[in-house]
């Protein structure tokens, strides 16, 4: 089953240039977990090198993913949605529940978040889904797939997890407006309204009462801030602000360092690197993911069938709905809800997924010259 | 397979909608960034003093309180390490599983403890659950600091004792700074908590002792441990204190006290530095220099023998007898009887329908102003008093001290009454009865006066009339410079009494000890000049003395001084209840003096006043250091 194009060891200038984005932006992302918890004191391995095995774990993902061909990948795809809806089962039956939200299977030391494993799954169902589905027809175009997405959905909403049901959302606009629907305005205001989100909701939620928030908050996030005094979105904008043109340096970052920024390793790792790495840092960070996006759509834009091409989509909107719901989160211009920086905050499962979920845009653009069969 | 390849202009389709993803992608990059452009650029220096005032904060350091010695160097107050325990909620996981460990760790009671970390406040307050550890328990809690998240040992400056109830009165004790107290410029440099003396030379001494806080500048992190120091300000220590009083003196004093209530005041009459200063019932100042629960501290005021009043300065009790002393003064100097004077005392003087008796049934015969004293003969005193009238008593008495505070540096010191026609118009709204005078010359009636005052008042007769304020703390030492500043003695100005007053007194006084009412003084050692005094608490009485309940029992006086031809030590004895002062008092003020006289080698006297004390305390303080 493994095509030959993949056994080749030759990478184009293409492939180096994307592993190398990707490398840079994890580097950067442990280079901040070494940061915040270097001095902090506990047993076992440190953060950031538990973050270097995930990364490693992730590697693996990575070339696993690369070495079978995305047709191959796309054929199992309702097997795997089937896998996840039922760990998804699992994770509220037998899952630890941590700051009241059910989402992880403890595996001995580690812990497995099946959400960010459904996510990558997601992409698969729709493309295949799409790949295959008439051209036309607003029930088979819009209604069905997400009839598809809705178990997924609706399972995450339980946990609760806000942030990944978010993402779900958006792998399907993604995908809405990629197929191009009948009006095509549809999928644009979807997938736009979800990005410009934070602005939105910067208003409507700037106009709610504080028990309001409050409430709204812990039945759909009972993450952060239970107590809705809006401390660490505070200490996050204060981390931010305070590293200024050139940041305070590395290990320099008071607010993370000080521990006033809570989650500085997962959720927050961005206000660690903009404390210590400043706007200037930010504006270095922003062009790396910037440069993934560019890469990633012109894989999506060469793409030799409807199925490469929706699946970079997917992955696509999955990433970067994170990245600027993340940021955006940070930077205070939106509600705390828990989505981690991809390939930047700590965290295995997040990693891996998105990892492999980068084995496969560089799977769809090495095949893209090759017949298949 | 050929279903999944593009069809059409499909292609072409998918790069349109591929490039309006990306313009839409690359404008919300670019809103973020403006974003934090905005945060970090245009409100960047607001977010940085944010930052900072986020992570300094400061913290008061306190001065190390001065300490006091004795007039030796002996060690009367200082600072101990404390050990305090405090929880932090914050840190606190599992706060069931927390009280159990501590409870089995230092046997803390359950209670309590989970009633004081369910009290108000916020999570990142320390809560206080015990203080005073002992080291065993610290050194547990140590041990185990892993187990116990959020638990903190503290070290706190804890004011001690090292001599327990041993001059209580006069040291006094320390406690927080009181809100009334807070408001009052005094005080003005302190903070809530800050600990300030609240008795004795602690409290009137406290500007001395206290010392000067300082301050420093840490930077915390979020849950305020400390991790970096930014700036310190040294808190400066505050004075030691030398007192007068002899250690030694001071515990024979509480000694012969025993359980009676009372009180003894010893002090050199040359320049009146209080050398003991007792009051019986005594407290425990290192108790009450903690936290007292509100029910230990009613135990203390509600005690019966009120622990609390320092008899020796508050304490009013009818002066009895020794109150002729200033009467035969007034006698003389009026010239209402010359030395050779005699008045025949048979037993009794009648005022109008009523018998005034002397103590003597029979009486003492005839008198002389020496002989009245020697034998304490009521009958001459009842007699020169009504001859002289209560203004002229009063007036005299006042020049002994009498009715007004004698200014030793002790806090609410009470002054007694001198009775005298005004006083009685303006206290009481009524005429002075001639038999009043009567019973105010034998120092009954409305007469009353502190220990401290008859210690003033025989400290002048034995200083040859001229009365030295009574004072408690002889020299201050800057403890950061070590320079001393002796603390002057101040003479008031002479009493204006003829010479042959005074020498008429002084060689009566010394008679009361030899051949009159206070035999049991005489000692082999030392010529002990004295008068006795028995003052009645109830004006009804029957019956031999140990039929008496012991609270309507007489009060037991005696005022001395020694030795008669060079005093160097006056001493007053007030025994509460105790009957006679010849019996109860003397024999107290003997052992006082003959243990004084054996301490304290006879130094010439131009040699004393040359002794540089500043040169004595130094090299007390260099032993000190060294030991």
């Amino acid at each position: 089953m493994i095509d030959r194009v993949a056994d080749s060891r030759q990478f184009d200038s293409f492939d180096w240039r994307f592993v190398a984005v990707v490398g840079a932006i994890l580097a950067v992302g442990v280079l901040s977990i070494y940061s915040v918890t270097y001095a902090q004191p506990g047993g076992g391995l440190p953060l950031y090198v538990k973050q270097l095995i995930w990364i490693l774990i992730g590697c693996a993902a990575f070339v696993i993913v690369l070495l079978f061909d995305y047709h191959q990948i796309a054929r199992i795809a309702y097997t795997l949605y089937v896998i996840a809806l039922a760990l998804l089962v699992v994770v509220l039956i037998i899952g630890k529940t941590s700051r009241g939200a059910q989402r992880w299977i403890p595996i001995g030391p580690f812990a497995f978040q099946p959400s960010e494993f459904a996510k990558l799954v997601l992409i698969l169902v729709l493309a295949s889904y799409y790949a295959r589905a008439p051209r036309e027809g607003w029930i088979q175009r819009v209604v069905l797939p997400g009839l598809i997405m809705m178990p997924g959905l609706l399972l995450i909403l339980k946990q609760p997890d806000l942030g990944s049901g978010l993402s779900f959302l958006a792998i399907y606009a993604a995908m809405l407006l990629v197929v191009g629907v009948r009006s095509k305005a549809l999928g644009v205001i979807l997938l736009f309204s979800l990005m410009l989100f934070p602005f939105a909701w910067e208003v409507m939620w700037g106009s709610l009462h504080d028990y309001q928030r409050q409430r709204i908050m812990s039945f759909v996030d009972p993450d952060y801030d239970p107590g809705g005094k809006g401390y660490h979105a505070l200490q996050s904008r204060i981390a931010i602000g305070s590293g200024e043109l050139l940041g305070k340096g590395l290990y320099g970052g008071t607010q993370s360092q000080l521990k006033f920024l809570p989650e500085g390793h997962t959720d927050f790792v961005f206000a660690v690197f903009a404390e210590e790495w400043g706007f200037l840092g930010i504006l270095v960070l922003l062009a790396l993911f910037v440069g993934l996006v560019i890469l990633s759509l012109e894989i999506a834009s060469t793409a030799k069938d409807m199925l490469g091409a929706l699946l970079a989509a997917g992955v696509i909107a999955m990433i970067c709905f994170c990245v600027v719901v993340n940021i955006g989160m940070t930077a205070g211009m939106f509600p705390i809800v828990g989505i981690p920086l991809p390939l930047m905050s700590y965290g295995g499962s997040a990693t891996v997924t998105t990892m492999a979920a980068l084995g496969l845009l560089l799977n769809i653009k090495r095949r893209r010259l090759t017949l298949f069969y | 397979m050929s279903e999944l390849g593009f069809q059409g202009d499909e292609l072409r389709e998918l790069q349109r909608r591929l490039t309006i993803l990306k313009i839409g992608l690359l404008l919300v990059v670019g809103l973020l960034g403006l974003r934090l452009w905005h945060l970090q650029i245009r409100e960047g220096p607001y977010y940085r003093d944010l930052s900072q005032s986020n992570l300094t904060r400061s913290v008061v350091l306190e001065p190390a309180r001065g300490l006091i010695y004795d007039r030796h160097g002996v060690l009367l107050a200082n600072n101990v390490p404390s050990f305090s325990l405090y929880v932090t909620l914050e840190d606190v996981d599992d706060r069931e599983a927390l009280i159990q460990k501590l409870v089995a760790l230092i046997g803390l009671d359950e209670s309590r403890l989970r009633k004081k970390l369910s009290e108000r406040g916020g999570k990142l307050v320390q809560r206080k659950v015990k203080d005073r550890l002992t080291l065993r328990e610290a050194a547990l809690i140590e041990s185990h600091r892993l187990d116990l998240p959020g638990v903190m040992i503290q070290a706190e400056s804890q004011r001690n004792f090292p001599t327990g109830l041993t001059a209580a009165h006069a040291i006094g004790y320390v406690g927080e700074v009181s809100a009334d107290q807070l408001e009052q410029a005094e005080f003005a440099e302190l903070h809530q908590g800050s600990i300030v003396g609240q008795y004795g030379v602690e409290n009137t001494y406290d500007r001395f002792l206290r010392g000067r806080a300082g301050q420093k500048l840490i930077e915390a992190d979020a849950l305020g441990h400390e991790k970096r120091t930014v700036s310190v300000e040294k808190p400066q220590a505050g004075d030691d204190l030398y007192l007068t009083i002899d250690i030694r003196l001071q515990q024979l004093a509480e000694e012969l006290l025993g359980e009676e209530a009372g009180a003894i005041v010893a002090l050199d009459p040359t320049n009146g530095e209080v050398l003991a200063l007792a009051s019986r019932p005594a407290f425990d100042p290192n108790v009450l220099s903690r936290e007292l629960t509100a029910k230990q501290w009613e135990e203390i005021v509600q005690h019966e023998g009120r622990p609390l009043n320092n008899r020796a300065t508050q304490g009013q009790y009818p002066p009895g007898s020794t109150f002729k002393i200033a009467m035969a003064a007034a006698a003389l100097e009026t010239r209402t009887v010359e030395r050779s004077t005699q008045i025949r005392c048979a037993g009794g003087y009648q005022f109008g329908r009523r018998l005034y008796r002397d103590w003597k049934a029979g009486g003492h015969g005839l008198m002389d102003v020496t002989q009245a004293l020697v034998h304490s003969c009521d009958v001459f005193f009842y007699t020169i008093g009504q001859r002289m009238g209560i203004d002229t008593i009063a007036s005299y008495a006042k020049q002994f001290g009498l009715g007004s505070p004698t200014g030793i540096e002790l806090p609410s010191e009470r002054v007694g009454i001198v009775p005298s026609t005004d006083w009685k118009e303006k206290v009481r709204g009524e005429q002075w009865l001639p038999g009043e005078t009567i019973s105010a010359s034998i120092g009954q009636g409305y007469v009353t006066v502190t220990p401290i005052q008859m210690a003033y008042l025989i400290a002048t007769v034995a200083n040859n009339g001229v009365p030295i304020r009574p004072h408690l703390v002889r020299a201050v030492m800057d403890r950061v410079s070590g320079r001393v500043v002796e603390l002057p003695s101040v003479p008031l100005s002479r009493l204006t009494f003829k010479p042959e007053t005074l020498a008429i007194i002084r060689n009566a006084l010394a008679g009361v000890v030899t051949e009159g009412t206070a035999t049991r003084a005489k000692s082999a050692l030392v010529a002990i000049a004295g008068k006795t005094g028995t003052a009645q608490t109830a004006a009804f009485r029957s019956g031999p003395e140990k039929d008496i309940p012991k609270k309507f029992r007489d009060h037991a006086w005696f005022v001395s001084y020694a030795p008669v031809e060079a005093p160097r030590i006056a001493v007053v004895i007030l025994v509460e209840h105790m009957g006679h002062g010849g019996a109860a008092a003397a024999p107290l003020a003997k052992q006082i003096i003959e243990a004084f006289v054996k301490l304290t080698p006879y130094e010439p006297r131009v040699v004393q006043s040359g002794l540089n004390v500043g040169q004595t305390l130094a090299a007390l303080r260099a032993q000190e250091t060294h030991d």
